[in-house]
Parts: structure tokens; C-alpha cells; sequence
């Protein structure tokens, strides 16, 4: 069980959250200039990382927002939380796979 | 000290070095690649070819999973692909010559609830369709062929019946793969331990060999069979895979007697349980929700399958838990595998399976040898391209597999 920190409500148990994948996937600008391999890549595809990986939560059993978070994916360790609309606060290119700031 | 001991047992397979090129290699020396060999040696005669594993064969989910052996799919296409590896199950023991403990002590799908019992009917009606042996059960014969299940109405969900399979069964998960090597051994492939992959050598858009930690590797096509680590691979040879990774956990009882005389599987408090020839309850569930590279999982998760497992068996309440385990299992988002060509020539992929990889072991196998003999697709696998995602021709399994996975 993870103590997982919710940026609104702070640390909570791992079950009180769900998880949402991949963050900071937009939507198409332009939903009809996307051809075939484009939609599949939108729909289906999503990073698989092995090492910080920046992902989507929420506390549904709590104040049932969703933020985002870097977490390891290989020690499952949370980097750092950050809530929407920010920007990422580490590069999930560079972010040192042991280790972080949180 | 070393001569007070006895001498060690003949080995079922050699450790060659691996040799400067090979007409195939397999990357991941598990079930799936080395039924991969298995297939690729006995029915297209290509026996100068190698399995590489990067750790020791057989290791991974080989190694993790819950030897559960069925084919009761929804869908044609996978009816058709599971179905053909159960029959393959069915050779198998005699074809490679080693008792593995095939056991089709049958498998059940319990129902819970109203929408259970309606699309497992509808499963049951579509399976004999396809030639699959599937009956619907009522909560009496649930009983008759499990006796220390609970069907009473005084549990949250009681059991409202199941869908029934008498050829489904279990086998010795590693005695499958040592079967598979020693008969890849004896036909001449290479199976070639602590080998790991660090590039692809490539000709324009054609794969020409693999660069790897015992050394460059040439090789007129490569196949990639590694599950959880599909994607990591497939990035380094330059093309996406839609798989995700997640932990996957099981876990045994201590040895008890003989108590449980099938497999029971529920998707609705989902858990399966089948008891080990010797005597572990062996039981497992669903993935843990997020992405992990890291095998092993949260204790929570364990925690609600035994829960449900208490429920459906009381008499587990008694039991102990001996060890949990976790491995690292490729999923997609239809929950079907893919079998498939690549964008890069000569450059073949089986991944996807999610946690029902085992039960596909020779199905795999026997579909992506013909796939890299022939450049071609077989009939069985042709739908689990990885195209399906950009055509819209999914197989979409999600629950309607008898279990999610």
C-alpha cells in the first residue's frame, strides 16, 4: 500500500485514488484532419515507460479531483504531484530513475 | 566437498555460445519463445535459429502465472486461436515426450448476478458455435463438481450458476518450458541464457540482426516474445507497440490435502483458484491499476481476492498464505493479443496477452512460427495484427472473456 500525496487533500492510501495513465495526452486541434494511423495513435497508443513516467491520478475517495504525477515505474516511487494546468516539474527525458523530490 | 556429492542430473538442454548469425532469433526465452523455436524447428524446418533470454530460461511470467489452461473466448477469433492451442495442449505431453501434468480437471466461470448469467449464456451459445466444449451449470451441479464451494444465499453475491469446461484444466507451468527446450535442444536450436538485447541492426527498414550484451548477433528475421518488456524492445527497434505493463500477482496456500477438484474462476469478486498436484491452493486476479515494471504489486489487491475467496470457499479462512509473487504482463486495450508482422521487414512481435498469456503458450508458438516462415500471417492469427487498432477491427474481450484481462 502506497501513501499516495493528493495535492488538494495530502498524503492518503493508495486505495483512495484511481489511476488514469498517460498525462498530458490532448485532444486533436483538429479531430477531422487526423488520418486512420493518427486516431489509433491517439486512441490507443500511450507511453508504456519503463523508469518516471508522468501519469494521471484521482482521489476518488476523497476530494474526487485529478492530478498528475512523475512516478517510477520501476520502484513505483512518486517523484513528485503536481495538479493540473501546471506544468510538469520534472522531465520525465532526464528525471533520475532512483531518487526524486519528494 | 564437491566429489561427496552426487553427480548432477543430465541437463535437458545445452548452453552454447551463441554463433556469429542464425536464420531466425527469438528474443525472450519463455513459453511463448520457446514454443516459438519449438514450431519454427518441427513444422518449417528452421532449426538455425536461437532463442535469446536475457535472464535464465523461463524466468519471467513463465515462471508467475497460474497455469490456467481454457478456451471458453467470446469472439471467433479468439475461439479460433485458443481453442487451437488447447488442442495443441491436448498433443503436447506426448509430441515432447514429458509428462508436464496436463490436468483438464475442467474450468468454471462463475455468474453473480443478473448480467453475469446473461452474457455467460450468450459466451456458452457463441463457444458451442465454435466447437468449444462450454455447458451452462446451475449453482447445484457448481456444487456437485465442487463440493466445498458456498452457494448458499447468504454471501453478497451468491452464486447464480456457471459456464462449465470440461477440457480446461492446469499444467506444470515449468515443466512446460523445460519440455519445449529440451525439445528445441534436440532439433539444434540455440538457446542462449543471460543474453541481452541493446540495439537492432537494420538495413533500411529491414531488421538484419540484434546487437546484444554477449555480442552482435546477425539474423535473416528476429521475432520479439517478450511480454511485459514488448514495448521497451519495439521502441529500440524503431516502431510503437499499444501495450501497457502492469503487475500482475498470484499466490499459493501451504500444501493441504486434496480438497479442490477443478478450477473455479469468478470475474464478478474475481478471483480463481485451482489446488497444485501438490496441494498449494494456488489463486490469482486482476492487475494492479497501474503501469509497473517492477514484479511485484500492492498487498491491498491480494488482500480483496482473498476476501473473495474466503466468501466463495469458506473453509479457506483456515488456510495460509505461503508466498505472493508478481510479474510484469503486457496489456492492450482489447484485451486480445497481437500476433503480427511489424512495420519493420522481417521483424515479427507476439506480445499482448495480458494475463492470460499460459493458457496461449502453443497457440503462440504455432501461429508466429508460421508467421516468420512464411512472412505471412496464419489464418488463426491473422485478425491479432497490430493493424486491428488503426482499422477498427478489435477483438475486444473486455468481459467478455469470461474474466477481464
Amino acid at each position: 500500500m502506497m501513501l499516495i500525496e493528493c495535492p488538494w487533500c495530502g498524503p492518503r492510501n493508495e486505495t483512495e485514488y484511481g489511476y488514469g495513465g498517460e498525462a498530458h495526452v490532448a485532444y486533436p486541434e483538429d479531430p477531422h484532419a487526423l488520418t486512420d494511423d493518427e486516431w489509433a495513435k491517439f486512441l490507443f497508443y500511450r507511453k508504456n515507460t519503463r523508469g518516471p513516467l508522468a501519469e494521471r491520478w484521482v482521489h476518488s475517495a476523497g476530494c474526487r479531483r485529478w492530478f498528475n504525477a512523475i512516478r517510477d515505474t520501476t520502484t513505483y516511487e512518486f517523484l513528485a504531484v503536481y495538479k493540473p494546468g501546471t506544468a510538469q516539474p520534472i522531465s520525465t527525458t532526464t528525471a533520475q530513475a532512483q531518487g526524486g523530490t519528494k | 566437498m564437491a566429489d561427496l556429492l552426487p553427480e548432477h542430473p543430465e541437463f535437458l538442454w545445452r548452453n552454447p555460445e551463441p554463433k556469429s548469425s542464425y536464420d531466425a532469433i527469438i528474443v525472450g526465452g519463455g513459453g511463448h519463445g520457446l514454443a516459438t523455436a519449438y514450431y519454427l524447428a518441427k513444422n518449417h524446418g528452421m532449426t538455425n535459429i536461437a532463442v535469446l533470454e536475457r535472464g535464465w530460461l523461463a524466468g519471467g511470467n513463465m515462471a508467475r502465472n497460474t497455469t490456467i489452461i481454457r478456451s471458453n473466448y467470446l469472439w471467433d477469433e479468439s475461439a479460433g486461436m485458443y481453442e487451437k492451442s488447447l488442442k495443441l495442449w491436448e498433443q503436447l505431453p506426448e509430441e515432447l515426450e514429458y509428462d508436464f501434468l496436463f490436468s483438464q480437471r475442467g474450468v468454471m466461470n462463475l455468474a453473480h448476478t443478473l448480467g453475469d448469467v446473461r452474457e455467460s449464456m450468450r459466451r456458452v451459445g457463441a463457444n458451442q458455435l465454435n466447437g468449444v466444449d462450454a455447458e451452462w451449470i446451475t449453482p447445484e451441479q457448481v456444487k456437485e463438481l465442487c463440493p466445498i464451494i458456498n452457494i448458499g444465499d447468504d454471501i453478497r453475491y451468491p452464486i447464480m450458476g456457471a459456464t462449465y469446461q470440461p477440457r480446461a484444466g492446469i499444467a506444470k507451468h515449468d515443466h512446460v518450458a523445460w519440455a519445449f527446450a529440451r525439445k528445441c535442444d534436440e532439433m539444434g536450436v540455440d538457446i542462449i541464457q543471460n543474453c541481452e538485447i541493446t540495439g537492432f541492426l537494420k538495413d533500411g527498414n529491414r531488421v538484419t540482426g540484434v546487437k546484444t550484451s554477449r555480442g552482435t548477433i546477425h539474423a535473416g528475421k528476429v521475432a520479439l516474445c517478450a511480454a511485459g518488456n514488448s514495448s521497451t524492445l519495439a521502441e529500440q527497434a524503431g516502431f510503437d507497440l499499444p501495450i501497457q505493463s502492469h503487475p500482475l500477482q498470484a499466490l499459493v496456500s501451504e500444501l493441504n490435502e486434496s480438497v479442490h477438484p477443478t478450477v473455479v474462476m469468478s470475474n464478478h469478486v474475481h478471483v480463481y483458484v485451482s489446488q497444485a498436484h501438490k496441494g498449494e491452493l494456488v489463486m490469482g486476479a486482476g492487475i494492479d491499476a497501474y503501469n509497473g515494471y517492477g514484479q511485484r504489486g500492492a498487498f491491498h489487491v491480494i488482500e480483496e481476492q482473498m476476501a473473495a475467496a474466503v466468501e466463495l470457499f469458506p473453509i479457506f479462512g483456515r488456510a495460509h498464505v505461503l508466498r505472493t509473487w508478481g510479474g510484469t504482463v503486457d496489456t492492450t486495450m482489447d484485451a486480445s493479443p497481437i500476433v503480427s508482422k511489424t512495420p519493420i521487414d522481417q521483424l515479427y512481435v507476439n506480445c499482448g496477452w495480458g494475463t492470460g498469456g499460459f493458457k496461449g503458450t502453443p497457440g503462440a508458438g504455432f501461429t508466429l512460427a508460421h508467421t516468420i516462415a512464411n512472412d505471412e500471417p496464419h489464418e488463426l492469427n491473422a485478425a491479432f495484427s497490430i493493424d486491428r487498432f488503426e482499422t477498427g477491427h478489435l477483438i475486444d474481450e473486455h468481459g467478455a472473456a469470461a474474466v477481464a484481462h
